[in-house]
């Protein structure tokens, strides 16, 4: 038997082990000549937090725009509930607004105040009626400790304040999957823990995630399965107490070293 | 300064510079909605019209305005197209701002980040809605400065109006100093009829960058 | 078909002196661009100078010349002169003191512009770095403000090119002028002769100025 009839009855294997709400199968995105993303596949089930660490530069970022069909892909499938992702270089409708992203930064409308912002896309998009995406993002600004700032514009808030903005802006939009790109890259050290207690709690309440982080300690704490990427290759799956104690590849541990430093003394 | 003069003047140089804003302002809003045409076909990169677009801001941006009258208003006629001093004004204006204006725009499109029409999607939001909702009301913003100093110099522009017997300041200033002789009123008034028409485009262009740049967007 | 002048274009001498008229042009435009831009770059740093009674008198004739139509300054030079002071200016000299004393302006303000853009973190590293003043200036601010101002001087020279069409109203032989000299000469029997003539110096200017407008956004994507 050749290796890929294995991954072949892997992959049915996994299937039937129930309906996965994302899956990724042999995802290959190139710009240009350069292969980014080398034959991705993974799923993520419902309720699951999937954490995705690697190098900078390995196509991290690049997986989660293909899978909010930002970009184009040059061959595999995503699909969201079985259904794929994007038609004809666009998301497709019935994807529509189930799937939500955040961004590294900057991603909030500079022209509109933080209530503006949030309630934008449910009145437009979903046809909401504006006092009950108001009410629902007065509660959520609340949860997130931005009482009181809903008439403030982006550039008046703090970068910590503006992605917890950010995340619920995108939470108001009910996704059943939500995509954090990196979301803490831009922070100072100390705001990255105001916006990382959001997500935990968002994990908490059960939301199925997809995460790419650099915070390797707030990926163990979050994680119900880490996979790291390297060169466009999946280089390691697991769950995250196999992956930072004991990592099976030696391209993994190197990875993980990088995190840690000798002591001079 | 004779002021019996400037007195007897003033009615000639009134009437010249309702003519000069009138044509000056229809001209001007042609140029806008050519501007803001040729922005979009360029922003969202249609194809073959852009490259009609990009000659056309080419060719007006590198041509004197002089000359694009003097073709009009000469030369068109001996294909058959035949126009007054006034539509070959405001026509030749339109040619010659459209370029400019669609330079303004464009800079305020492309200034508005790729990740806010990204985020404008990841919201569900289809083409349109991104369009009207995000990208617009940034791009005008930005926009402004450079659209307001293109009608000062589309203003100024139509100085040159006179070069088609259009009877405007310029060409008043021309007549009465040619019969009368009287140099210093005519230049007088000449210098402040524009003031008059330039002057409150000019500050209001000041306030607007000063307002722009201090409370200015961006992170 | 009929007969839209084209041909009389290269009749005799015409398309001579219609390069010649274009000549007349460039070299007023050149001669404005020459003076412009040291007296610019004088200004432009005069500008940034903190004296306020200086920089309100700059501020002035900065904002003047730039406000009013270059035809009106044209007037106010060519026919003002004679009548004030009695001087005899010939057009093309009322030209090139207009031009350069708009060009000057304009020049001046693209300077100052380039010059408070530098950021104030751009002194102070360069003073932290133990550099003088000078050398400062001569390896830090100099090269950065160059390259943000030859593209914008490179355009000026074509907008100079495009302004010098306003000197056919005070009756300097240029381009324009030429050709409706020769259109009437051929009125009888090139009725048409309007349209290609015009054309032609249409095209005659836009390849004057074409290749400077690229060479100056070639420059600005460059640098950036």
């Amino acid at each position: 038997m050749g290796k890929e009839d294995i991954e072949d009855i892997k992959e049915e294997g996994q299937q039937d082990g129930g309906q996965a709400m994302l899956s990724v199968e042999h995802l290959v995105k190139r710009f240009g000549t350069e292969t980014i993303l080398d034959d991705i596949s993974f799923r993520v089930n419902p309720g699951e937090v999937l954490v995705i660490v690697g190098p900078s530069g390995c196509g991290k970022s690049t997986l989660l725009r293909c899978i909010n069909a930002l970009e184009d892909v040059q061959g595999g499938k995503i699909l969201l509930n079985g259904l794929p992702v994007a038609e004809g270089g666009r998301k497709s409708p019935s994807v529509g607004t189930k799937i939500g992203m955040v961004f590294q930064s900057y991603d909030l409308f500079p022209h509109l105040n933080v209530i503006d912002n949030i309630t934008l896309a449910p009145c437009k998009v979903l046809k909401k009626k504006r006092f009950l995406v108001e009410a629902e993002a007065r509660e959520l600004l609340k949860r997130v400790g931005l009482e009181g700032k809903e008439k403030s514009y982006p550039r008046e808030l703090s970068g910590g304040q503006k992605q917890r903005v950010a995340i619920v802006r995108a939470m108001c939009m009910h996704p059943e999957i939500l995509l954090l790109d990196e979301i803490t890259a831009a922070l100072d050290p100390e705001m990255v823990r105001e916006v990382l207690e959001v997500v935990l709690d968002l994990a908490r309440q059960g939301m199925t995630m997809l995460i790419v982080t650099h915070e390797m300690s707030f990926a163990r704490a979050i994680a119900t399965k880490v996979m790291m990427i390297s060169d466009g290759h999946v280089v390691e799956e697991g769950t995250p107490e196999e992956f930072f104690t004991a990592p099976k590849t030696a391209r993994a541990r190197q990875f993980l070293n990088t995190f840690t430093y000798e002591s001079v003394r | 300064m004779n002021f019996e003069v400037i007195r007897e003047y003033l009615p000639l140089y009134q009437e010249a510079a309702v003519l000069t804003v009138k044509l000056g302002v229809l001209g001007i809003i042609f140029a806008l909605l050519i501007g803001l045409a040729c922005a979009l076909v360029q922003y969202y990169k249609v194809p073959v019209i852009r490259r009609i677009v990009a000659a056309y801001i080419e060719i007006s941006r590198n041509t004197p305005l002089m000359i694009q009258l003097f073709f009009i208003y000469y030369g068109l006629p001996k294909i058959g197209i035949r126009t007054s001093p006034e539509v070959c004004g405001v026509a030749g204006l339109a040619f010659l701002g459209g370029s400019y204006m669609a330079e303004a725009f464009r800079s305020g499109l492309n200034s508005v980040e790729a990740i806010q029409t990204e985020s404008a999607f990841s919201l569900g939001m289809n083409r349109v809605q991104a369009f009207f909702y995000v990208i617009l009301p940034q791009a005008a913003a930005t926009s402004m400065p450079p659209v307001v100093a293109n009608v000062i110099f589309l203003l100024k522009e139509t100085s040159i109006f006179s070069a088609v017997s259009l009877m405007d300041l310029m060409f008043t200033a021309k007549d009465l100093m040619g019969i009368y002789h009287d140099t210093t009123e005519c230049l007088f008034l000449l210098v402040v009829f524009y003031l008059i028409i330039l002057l409150p485009v000019s500050i209001l262009g000041s306030l607007l960058e000063r307002r722009l740049r201090y409370a200015g967007f961006g992170a | 078909m009929p007969d839209l002048g084209l041909n009389i274009i290269f009749k005799g001498k015409n398309f001579a002196r219609l390069l010649g008229g274009l000549g007349v042009a460039l070299r007023i435009s050149l001669i404005a661009v020459a003076i412009s831009i040291p007296l610019g770059l004088i200004l432009g740093i005069l500008m940034t100078r903190k004296n306020p009674i200086l920089k309100a008198i700059l501020r002035l004739y900065l904002d003047f010349i730039r406000i009013m139509p270059q035809m009106v300054l044209l007037f106010l030079v060519f026919f003002g002169t004679t009548r004030s002071f009695g001087w005899n200016l010939s057009g093309e000299n009322a030209a090139i003191i207009v031009f350069s004393l708009w060009g000057t302006a304009e020049m001046g303000d693209l300077v100052r512009g380039a010059l408070i853009a530098i950021p104030r973190h751009q002194y102070e590293s360069a003073q932290s770095l133990g550099l003088s003043p000078a050398q400062t200036q001569i390896y830090i601010i100099i090269p950065q403000t160059v390259r943000r101002l030859l593209p914008l001087s490179i355009n000026l020279i074509t907008r100079m090119i495009k302004t010098t069409s306003l000197v056919l109203m005070i009756g300097v032989v240029e381009v324009i002028k030429v050709a409706q000299q020769i259109i009437e000469a051929n009125r009888m029997k090139t009725p048409n002769g309007a349209f290609g003539v015009y054309l032609f110096v249409f095209i005659l200017y836009f390849l004057a100025c074409w290749p400077i407008s690229m060479a100056a956004r070639y420059l600005e994507k460059k640098w950036r």
